[in-house]
Formats: structure tokens, sequence, C-alpha cells
């Protein structure tokens, strides 16, 4: 664990300076590139455009969370259960459709840029985070709920202090998975404009520069990677918190 | 008092609960006893309206509770389950405190509760208010679960198959505590067990429930010496009806005059455990002491006597 935590430090100071201070990895780079391609990406500051990509995945996943969270709740109260297999096909269509093709259909509609990107991320975020709510939601100990309403809570009550705080972990390895999945896709986003890491890998691949490739994956996996770890133990922090870790190791 | 009038409930085609009418007086521990599918959770949940009559009305001291919203129902009643039920992510003291809380108690008020109801459990207030549920060991979660059940000071207690998951050792002392807290606060309690060992035990009087009937609602004296059906007398069991019989009655009721030799015994102590002390110490009497001093001996005979069935 002490180990583990120490190489993530490691591996997110070597990234920060690598985006603020790109020129010092050249020489490593410049491994890669051909003679006379330039071995740093040139055309716009890596921090800036890590930024977008990361603030791009944010607001998709955010916006994700809040629509998957809200629908899972209300299929799983007693009014909202006939809508459950309607809501559970509508995120399935979302995750089959291929990001790309959203892409490619939103754009005549939204134009060029981020907003098509977003709409993409969006879609496909929604079912990781729903399936995870409504497991979380309809897992609970029989007991627990049975006891929440034998105490005499409203609906909302229950919802509010038992239901969503037990749940949470499984909800918050939903959108682990989403942010993962989107910080990987949101590359696609820069065939149509978007200002995202995907612009550097496709800079390597039209003028053969394999420096520029592997810079723009580097960053996408690294950050990927990290995210993860830290969503994960904030699950782990959370299942302790709120006594569920015997449950979940049972 | 608790008057459930001619209830039934079906469920698809099936009767679980089939015009049962009972009357649990103020005070009173009632304990309906049955096999499983009998119905006797089922007409438990329905006093609290966690299940929803088909027919038939209850009401609690003359108000019918259909005209109670459920949760303002719920939060007048205590509810004890099997496996205890408390929130995992919320500590001892939130647990405990979560009805008075609902109800809007302040502060300060919560806080002396809690205190004091996890005295009364003995429960270390301080070593054990900030503890998760699962810090805990399973007596102690069973504490704490009743405990959450009577923080409201409620009137009335629902406890479905409370010490179903406790080794026999711990639910012999919860049962303890129970009578006592019961005997304290005059607390009604309605309590759900398969064991007729544990209804003869504890209840002032036992429903009988088979395939959703009411079989027979009276005092366990009467249930063990006069059952109403087959099936009632086979859940007493008929090679134990007279030690059934033996453990109702204390060795204080019954003392001869006379002194003998051999181990005494508590004048507090059942009769059937002092027949099984008889019998294994081979003696036809023992002494019998009070608070350390002689006052008596009781005899196998009289014993003997006592368990042979009531005419």
């Amino acid at each position: 664990m002490r180990i583990g935590l120490l190489i993530r430090l490691i591996v997110l100071v070597v990234l920060l300076v690598f985006l603020i201070h790109p020129d010092t990895f050249a020489g490593f780079f410049a491994l890669f590139a051909k003679a006379g391609q330039p071995p740093i990406y040139n055309q716009g500051s890596l921090l800036d455009i890590t930024l977008n990509h990361l603030a791009i995945v944010l607001t998709a996943t955010v916006a994700s969370t809040i629509i998957a969270v809200g629908l899972a709740i209300l299929v799983t109260r007693p009014f909202g259960a006939e809508f459950l297999p309607l809501s559970r096909s509508l995120a399935n269509v979302g995750q089959t459709f291929p990001p790309v093709a959203v892409l490619a259909l939103a754009v005549p509609v939204l134009g060029f840029g981020t907003a098509p990107t977003l709409v993409a991320l969006f879609l496909y975020g929604l079912l990781p985070i729903f399936e995870n709510t409504l497991t979380g939601l309809t897992n609970l100990p029989p007991a627990v709920t049975d006891a929440a309403k034998g105490v005499g809570m409203t609906g909302w009550q229950r919802l509010l202090k038992v239901e969503l705080p037990l749940a949470l972990p499984v909800i918050l390895s939903g959108i682990r998975l989403s942010t993962v999945i989107s910080l990987a896709t949101a590359t696609i986003g820069s065939t149509v404009a978007a200002r995202t890491l995907g612009e550097v890998i496709i800079a390597g691949l039209t003028a053969n520069n394999t420096a520029f490739v592997l810079q723009g994956g580097l960053i996408v996996g690294v950050l990927a990677v990290l995210i993860y770890d830290a969503l994960s133990a904030l699950e782990r922090f959370l299942m302790a918190r709120t006594g569920q870790l015997g449950r979940a190791a049972a | 008092m608790i008057e459930i009038d001619d209830i039934t409930k079906i469920y698809g085609e099936t009767a679980v609960v089939d015009r049962v009418s009972l009357v649990i007086d103020p005070g009173t521990i009632c304990v309906i006893v049955g096999t499983s599918g009998s119905g006797k959770t089922t007409l438990m949940r329905m006093i609290n309206k966690l299940v929803d009559q088909t027919s038939g009305a209850i009401r609690i001291d003359g108000e019918d509770i259909a005209g109670i919203p459920a949760y303002e129902l719920r939060r007048r009643i205590g509810y004890a389950i099997q496996g205890h039920g408390l929130f995992p992510h919320r500590t001892v003291g939130q647990n405990i405190a979560t009805v008075p809380k609902l109800l809007g108690w302040d502060k300060a008020k919560i806080a002396d509760r809690v205190e004091e109801l996890l005295t009364l459990f003995q429960l270390d207030p301080a070593q054990y208010r900030d503890r998760l549920p699962n810090e805990l060991s399973g007596g102690q979660q069973q504490r704490v679960g009743v405990a959450r059940a009577l923080a409201a000071k409620p009137n009335i207690l629902l406890m479905d198959e409370p010490y179903g998951a406790l080794d026999p050792v711990i639910r012999a002392k919860a049962q303890e505590d129970l009578l006592a807290v019961q005997r304290q606060f005059e607390t009604t309690i309605v309590l759900v067990t398969h064991d007729m060992e544990e209804a003869i035990h504890l209840g002032t009087k036992i429903a009988v429930m088979d395939k959703g009937k009411l079989l027979q609602h009276d005092v366990p004296q009467q249930i063990i010496a006069n059952p109403s059906t087959p099936f009632v007398a086979e859940l007493i069991g008929s090679a134990e009806r007279p030690f059934r019989l033996l453990s109702l009655g204390k060795v204080a009721d019954h003392i001869e005059p006379g002194e003998v030799a051999g181990t005494p015994l508590d004048a507090g102590v059942s009769l059937r455990d002092a027949y099984a002390e008889l019998l294994w110490s081979g003696r036809p009497a023992l002494p019998v002491t009070r608070d350390g001093k002689v006052i008596g001996q009781v005899t196998l005979a009289q014993l003997a006597r006592l368990a042979a069935r009531p005419q």
C-alpha cells in the first residue's frame, strides 16, 4: 500500500513536469521521432489541451451522473417502477451506439467542436452509472430496508438517510467506470475539432510522427490509471465509513 | 390495548391470515407462535401497517389505525426484528436516536435518552455510542436493535423473531433483559416466534397460529394443559408437557417447612430447574434458601404432583 502510493505520487509528479515543461523529455521522445521531426508536440500547450480534455470528461460525467442516478432513483420508487424496463433499454441504447456514430450524427445538428463530443460522452457514460445505481438501490440488506420502514421513515427519508448512503460506494464504482471510458473515448472528439488529447495523436498519425502519438496516448493512459485508482480508494473509504466493508468481503 | 378485529390478508388466492380476532391487553406480552408460513409475521406486520389488511380492522387504544398515516403510526410503535436491521452506516448512538430524531426531539433530550438506553442494556455509553454496528458482537447488536425500538418510549413494541440469530446462552440473557425492561416500562409487547419454549417463557398469553388461522389464544398454563387442537398439542410436544408446566412456576411459591441436607436451591429458580436438580442429586428433597438463609425445603413428591395434568 505504501509503496503503491509512492509509485502513484511519482507518476503524478512526472506527468505534471511533462505537462508544464515538456521539453525536459525532448531527449526521450527524440528516440521515437524521425530525423528532422519535432520530438515534442508543438501545435499548442500540452497542459492546456490536457485541462480541456479533463474538463470535457468532467462535464460529460457529471451530466451522465445526474441523469443516470436521477433515473435510477425514479424507477426504484413505487410510482416509477413501470418505467424500469423503458429506462433500462434507453441506457442500453446509449451504450451500444458507437460514439463515432453519435459524433457523425451530432455534427450536422450541433456543428463542429466540443458540443457533439459532450453529447457522445454523456450518452456513453449513462449505462454504467445507471446500472450500478440500480444494483446499489435494489440490493440493500432486506433487514435494513425493513427497519427503515418500521421506524417510520417516509419514502424520501428512507432514500436520503438509508438507501443512497448505503448505495453510494456502488454508485461511485459506476461513475469510476464511466469516467475512465470517457477519458479514453474523448480522444475521438478531436476528429470533429474538439480540443482533446486526440488532437496530439491525430497530429502524430498524419505527420507520421510516433513521438506525438506516444505523448497523446501516454497522457491519456496515465490520467486514466491515476483517476481510476483515486476513485477506487474513495470507494474503499466510503465502504469502511458506511460499515459495509465486511458485507462486501463476505 | 390492541384490538385485532376479524382481520384477513389475502395474497393471490390464499388467505395468509384468515379472520383472526385477538385482544392484547395493555402491559402484557403476547407471543404469536406458529410454524413458518402460519401467517404469524404477517399478522404482526399489519399492526404497524407494514402489511395492509384485505379486510377487518385493528384498533390501538380504541383508535382505528386505518385513519393514521403509516409513518406516523410506526413512530409510535417500537419495531425490533431478527438480524437487528441496524443502519450499518450510522453509529450505535445515531441508530438509537433514529425515532426521537424523526419526531423532532431536541438534541439534549435525545443524547440523554441514548445514554439512558445504552446504560439500561449494559453497554457503556462512552465506549459504544460512537461505534458502528459491525464493530459489535451479535448479542450487542441485538440489544442496540431493541434499544432503538424503545427509544421514543412507545407503548407498544413489536418483535419479529428477535432472538432467532442468537446462541442459546445469549438468548436466555436477552430474554431476561426483555422481561425486566417490560416490567419496568409496562410496554405492551407483541412477539413473533416459532419457538414454543420461548413463547411459554415470555408470554403473558400465547396465540397459536397455523395456516393463517388463530387456533388458541390463552395463558401458557391453559395452552399446555388444554391444547385446543392436536396441532397445538404437537407444538407443545406431549413429552415436554410436564416440564413446560413446571417451568411456569417458581420454587418460592411451593416451599414446604422442614430442614433437609443437600446443596440448597435459591427460591427464585423455576420449578423445572429445581426438579432437574432433585433428580440429579438423587435426593427426595433439597433445602431452599432466600438471600442465603434456609427458609424451608422443596420435595420431589410435591413437584411430581405439580407436574401432573391439571384437573
